[in-house]
């Protein structure tokens, strides 16, 4: 039987009233057996040997004080964390795009990234939407799921989505009005790339399922009659 | 901007009507408006619509930003009675002469 394990003690001293104990500071003293324990220790409680303390390390006073006292500021110990994700969000929900470029488009959800955006495709072929980052309050979730065992979504992040630096060119008259004519309007390869693995997994899952393409591609509408707050998703 | 397909119109907003402002029966405050949301009946139907957004979207002679349509944002405070009526805060307030006038109330920020 190990010592560790020991039924949680029962309260001594119970209150009759909040703030008054239902024994006296002697019964007390009494039932808590300090009594056998001073015995023990031939009459006086056993005290243990107070730890010296190094002593600290000489402060010299400081050459200068300012004038006026310098209010420090108050500690903030509040951690950055990704906004918590609603319970009906799961890897591999399709959701449903509120406002924006692509509202009311159906698209399938991949990821939280650290900034607290949703990483969604729609996939790309079907719907038209790419790789994106969507807030989670401009999204509604459905009950569909789609499985996305296949996918690998471990290289996108926030930065993947950030702006491109640009780098500043040499500023010659000649080259000023020529060099501001360049359209950067371009995708990089790697980014088409990046797409096309990604939905390739998911196409295959999503074929499987009778219906569940031209239902992505489809879009959202409310129409006569809905009322939003009776819609079930 | 690019416009995807054209002729597919989606509704992705209630429809609501401003009914005027908070008032007693002799003052109005201005700063707060009535909205009547299509489709809502109850005090408690209310309580998905609350916070979210909307627009009250109006034209003018002037363009501005490219467009000849501008718009007035704000959202649903809390409701107002029991039948459905709907308090609504706009980010200035609302001119009179959008009484009787649509709104838009839009399904986000979304709970769901």
């Amino acid at each position: 039987m190990a010592p560790q394990q020991r039924k949680p003690h029962v309260c001594r001293n119970p209150d009759l009233i909040r703030g008054v104990g239902k024994y006296s500071r002697s019964k007390m003293y009494h039932k808590r057996g300090l009594w056998a324990i001073k015995a023990k220790n031939g009459g006086a409680f056993p005290k243990h040997e107070k730890k010296v303390a190094d002593a600290a390390p000489a402060v010299k006073p400081p050459k200068f004080y300012p004038a006026d006292d310098v209010k420090k500021p108050l500690v903030n110990k509040r951690k950055a964390r990704p906004t918590k994700l609603r319970a009906s969000i799961t890897p591999g929900t399709v959701l449903i795009i509120l406002a924006g470029r692509f509202k009311g488009k159906r698209v399938v959800f991949l990821k939280q990234l650290t900034s607290g955006l949703l990483l969604v495709t729609g996939p790309f072929k079907i719907n038209g939407v790419p790789l994106r980052r969507v807030n989670q309050s401009y999204v509604i979730a459905t009950s569909t799921k789609v499985d996305i065992s296949g996918v690998d979504a471990q290289k996108f992040d926030d930065k993947y989505f950030g702006k491109k630096v640009e780098k500043k060119k040499t500023k010659s008259e000649g080259e000023f009005f020529e060099a501001e004519k360049e359209e950067k309007n371009t995708l990089p390869q790697d980014k088409k790339d990046d797409q096309k693995s990604v939905d390739a997994a998911l196409i295959k899952s999503i074929e499987a399922v009778p219906d569940l393409k031209s239902y992505l591609g489809a879009r959202f509408s409310l129409k006569a009659g809905m009322k939003p707050h009776e819609l079930v998703f | 901007m690019v416009k995807g397909r054209e002729g597919e119109r989606i509704r992705l907003y209630t429809r609501g009507t401003v009914l005027g402002y908070k008032r007693s029966k002799s003052n109005q405050y201005p700063n707060t408006s009535l909205v009547q949301i299509e489709g809502v009946n109850t005090k408690e139907e209310v309580a998905w619509y609350a916070g979210k957004k909307m627009a009250y979207i109006y034209k003018a002679k002037v363009k501005k930003n490219g467009s000849h349509y501008r718009c007035i944002w704000g959202k649903v405070t809390r409701p107002h009675g029991n039948t459905g009526i709907v308090r609504a805060k706009f980010k200035s307030n609302l001119p009179p002469k959008s009484m009787g006038a649509r709104v838009r109330v839009f399904m986000y920020p979304s709970n769901i």
